[in-house]
């Protein structure tokens, strides 16, 4: 019955999606990808869609990597060209510079130095210093300063070297960028993208290891979101700078060697939008950024088990997509939240609560959420890998939830 | 004469003031030479001349301008004793001088970005009075709908960036304005204001820091008042010469009571700043209420002070003693002029208390640029989810 329910949500779902402009053009794509993409072990998946329109791809690890991120195999799209997620970035944000003249780029290294994950390299020589901006080290400064530049109707992207650094200039997030739109009465729009890779990498210490996605969350007037795939964060990139709202844009330092082929035409992707990685009927996992490939692993032994998960990267962190995760919920009936954010007070925290404000009459189990422990990353390897959430611990927890 | 025609009553803005009220005698625009009352101290550059150039119009419309905010200023004093205004109020008056000089120097191109002491400077950037007193007292009509309050005037056709509550906080902004005018290229400064308290903010140099590097027409502005809230100057700062703070940025100190020295360091500042980059000037002025309302102001300073200062440097009272000494008009015309400018401070109050308060439903407009962000991705994409219980 609900799967019916669902088919009929997800016809109206997609034509209101055809009206919004923000739908990647290149779903026309979609039916081939998926059709040949979704690795489920004897279960035939035909149905595409809850109403979301973006792809939906699989990963398919060669070997079981313990807590690295799997780099994705080539995908069967048609067109289109393979690269790496920092290029993927940069190829958004070069775009959107020649579309519109507004946008610059500001932050430590984006210039001659080709920024340190190498998202603006190129760019300098080819726009010019007065659109990559080399800037001093002052976020404070230099993040009021695109704020301010925002005001009048220019488009910073504004880079925090690592998303920790942004916490210098919470002020100006906080007060100007989030709440300018509001006490003006409507008179200014802030269109600044405020992006930054941040989460835990490779032993890089307790400060350069921060999730700032719960800090800034409760912030009114600013929208998040959380790229994972080439293909999402390029189409994110290109739909932040495209919106008016400011956006934080979350990237993760683990992620930027990801390879995966693309469309070679321009697509964006709906920022307020959540990803449906892998459909399924017995749980529901919401995840985001790097957490979503530490899933997909779990999701390869669960599969072997003989459970049915259905991954949703949801993406959008401010607003949530409670569209697609209610009819998700409205189907599986059981939530498992995945994340890397802090257990205290992180994104995991308020959507548990969204989901049991919203959906409390469809839960079989009550919502169940892995994040990291409340501690400050440690330096040693072996610690460090338990701050986060492991798949082992992902497949034990669906396997608790499901019994 | 009928003065009566200095201020029509259907409309309560005060006129720019590049076109003055029209003043029936016969000499207009008969230019006047006016001295400064200080020589400028300079740092890093050459100061201006003490010698302004001025017209008989734009003296009398100084005085108008600067009795305007003074009332409005003191309007406000009583409103908020009322208590209509709530929550924050700081008040202006004795630093009317800064405000008027700025504007006669400049265009409604060039930026204006303060901090929270911003009603005057909103006046004199072609705000009304009416849209003044309305957000003061939270109204519908407000200049910022109701929804930002004394600290959140902008006017953005008119080049005010605002209104900003966090001390040091609109400098970095101004910068960044400054920093879209160069892009831009539009051949316009930014005056980005603080006051003396601000000025040990560490993002302002930050800001002034990348604005001698990147060579941006950004001019800050230090309104020394000399009391940062209950702090004195001296209590907080090393060294009070903020106009040397820049360092390698020049800097100019001014008579900030004098509105004539502020006008021409503020033509100065411009025209140094579209060629050579940031510069600095520091006001030399004082405010007569405390911090804020709920700071009575006397108990950090003596009421001697207070008194002595208005009786010798009051803006006002210099700009009245320039327009006798002219013989532009005559005692009794400029108390008149007081008594219809006291008379449309009252009708504008009238007129915003009658207006009524916003509707519940402005809670949730202009979060987002397009409705509340989380309407269309509720749980049921055809159900409004921002909802007042």
């Amino acid at each position: 019955m609900s799967a019916i329910i669902h088919g009929a949500g997800a016809a109206t779902a997609l034509t209101t999606f055809n009206s919004k402009k923000l739908v990647a053009p290149c779903r026309t794509n979609l039916p081939a990808r998926s059709k040949r993409c979704i690795v489920v072990a004897g279960s035939d998946d035909a149905s595409k869609s809850f109403g979301s329109s973006s792809v939906l791809s699989v990963r398919r690890p060669q070997k079981l990597i313990a807590n690295a991120v799997a780099t994705k195999t080539d995908t069967s799209a048609t067109t289109g060209h393979e690269l790496l997620l920092f290029e993927a970035l940069q190829e958004g944000l070069e775009e959107e510079m020649d579309r519109d003249p507004h946008v610059c780029v500001m932050g430590e290294d984006v210039g001659h130095y080709g920024g340190s994950y190498k998202v603006t390299k190129g760019l300098a020589d080819k726009f010019g210093d007065l659109r990559v901006l080399d800037t001093p080290i002052c976020e404070n400064a230099f993040t009021g300063m695109g704020i301010g530049a925002a005001m009048t109707g220019l488009r910073p992207v504004i880079e925090g070297m690592n998303m920790g650094f942004l916490l210098l200039a919470f002020n100006q997030i906080s007060n100007n960028c989030g709440m300018l739109h509001y006490t003006s009465g409507g008179q200014f729009t802030i269109p600044v993208v405020i992006r930054g890779p941040g989460g835990v990498g490779r032993q890089l210490g307790a400060e350069h290891s921060q999730r700032l996605e719960s800090y800034f969350q409760s912030i009114p007037g600013i929208q998040m979101v959380a790229c994972s795939t080439p293909y999402n964060a390029k189409g994110l990139m290109k739909a932040a700078i495209r919106s008016e709202n400011p956006v934080i844009l979350f990237e993760h330092v683990l992620l930027y060697n990801l390879k995966e082929k693309i469309p070679d035409d321009d697509y964006i992707c709906n920022l307020e939008e959540a990803e449906m990685v892998r459909p399924g009927e017995h749980i529901t996992i919401l995840t985001y950024s790097r957490m979503r490939y530490h899933v997909m692993q779990a999701a390869k032994t669960l599969v072997n088990k003989g459970y049915d998960p259905e991954v949703i990267d949801i993406r959008s962190l401010k607003p949530f997509d409670l569209y697609t995760i209610g009819n998700s919920v409205k189907k599986t009936h059981r939530v498992l939240i995945v994340e890397e954010c802090m257990r205290t007070g992180g994104i995991g925290a308020s959507l548990t609560a969204a989901i049991n404000e919203n959906f409390h009459d469809y839960l079989d189990a009550p919502v169940m959420c892995l994040s990291s422990q409340d501690v400050p990353t440690p330096y040693a390897g072996t610690l460090e890998e338990w701050t986060v959430v492991q798949p082992a611990q992902i497949v034990t927890a669906v396997e608790q939830l499901c019994q | 004469m009928s003065l009566s025609r200095l201020s029509s009553r259907s409309n309560l803005i005060p006129r720019p003031l590049s076109a003055a009220i029209s003043r029936l005698i016969s000499t207009d625009t008969t230019p006047i030479t006016i001295e400064t009352s200080l020589p400028f101290t300079a740092h890093l550059c050459d100061p201006p001349s003490r010698s302004v150039e001025s017209s008989t119009q734009e003296l009398l419309t100084f005085f108008r301008t600067m009795a305007l905010m003074r009332r409005m200023e003191i309007a406000a004093d009583s409103l908020y004793k009322a208590k209509l205004i709530r929550g924050f109020c700081h008040l202006y008056d004795g630093q009317e001088a800064v405000a008027i000089g700025m504007e006669a120097a400049i265009t409604r191109k060039d930026a204006i970005i303060t901090a929270y002491r911003d009603h005057c400077i909103f006046l004199g950037r072609g705000g009304s009075l009416y849209e003044v007193f309305a957000e003061l007292m939270g109204r519908r009509d407000g200049c910022s709908r109701g929804k930002g309050g004394s600290m959140h005037f902008y006017k953005k056709d008119a080049s005010f960036y605002g209104g900003h509550g966090i001390v040091g906080a609109q400098v970095p902004l101004g910068c960044g304005i400054a920093f879209a005018q160069k892009y831009d290229k539009e051949e316009a400064v930014t005056f980005a204001m603080y006051g003396d308290g601000a000025a040990n903010q560490g993002q302002l140099f930050e800001a002034l820091n990348i604005s001698a590097l990147w060579d941006l027409p950004s001019i800050l502005v230090c309104e020394n008042n000399h009391y940062g809230m209950g702090t004195a100057e001296w209590r907080a700062a090393k060294s009070p010469s903020y106009y040397k703070r820049g360092d390698y940025v020049p800097g100019l100190k001014v008579d900030g009571m004098d509105a004539f020295a502020v006008k021409q360091a503020c033509k100065f500042a411009k025209e140094h700043a579209l060629k050579n980059g940031p510069i600095i000037l520091e006001m030399d002025t004082y405010r007569y209420h405390g911090h804020s309302m709920s700071d009575p102001g006397s108990t950090y300073r003596t009421r001697d002070e207070i008194s002595g200062v208005r009786q010798e440097r009051d803006p006002i009272e210099r700009i009245k003693k320039l327009v006798l000494s002219h013989d532009i008009a005559t005692e009794k015309e400029l108390k008149d002029m007081e008594k219809e400018i006291r008379k449309e401070v009252d009708d504008a109050i009238a007129k915003a208390k009658d207006c009524p308060m916003p509707e519940p439903s402005e809670l949730f407009t202009n979060v987002y640029v397009k409705g509340f962000g989380t309407e269309s991705f509720g749980p049921d994409r055809k159900e409004v989810k921002a909802a007042l219980p």
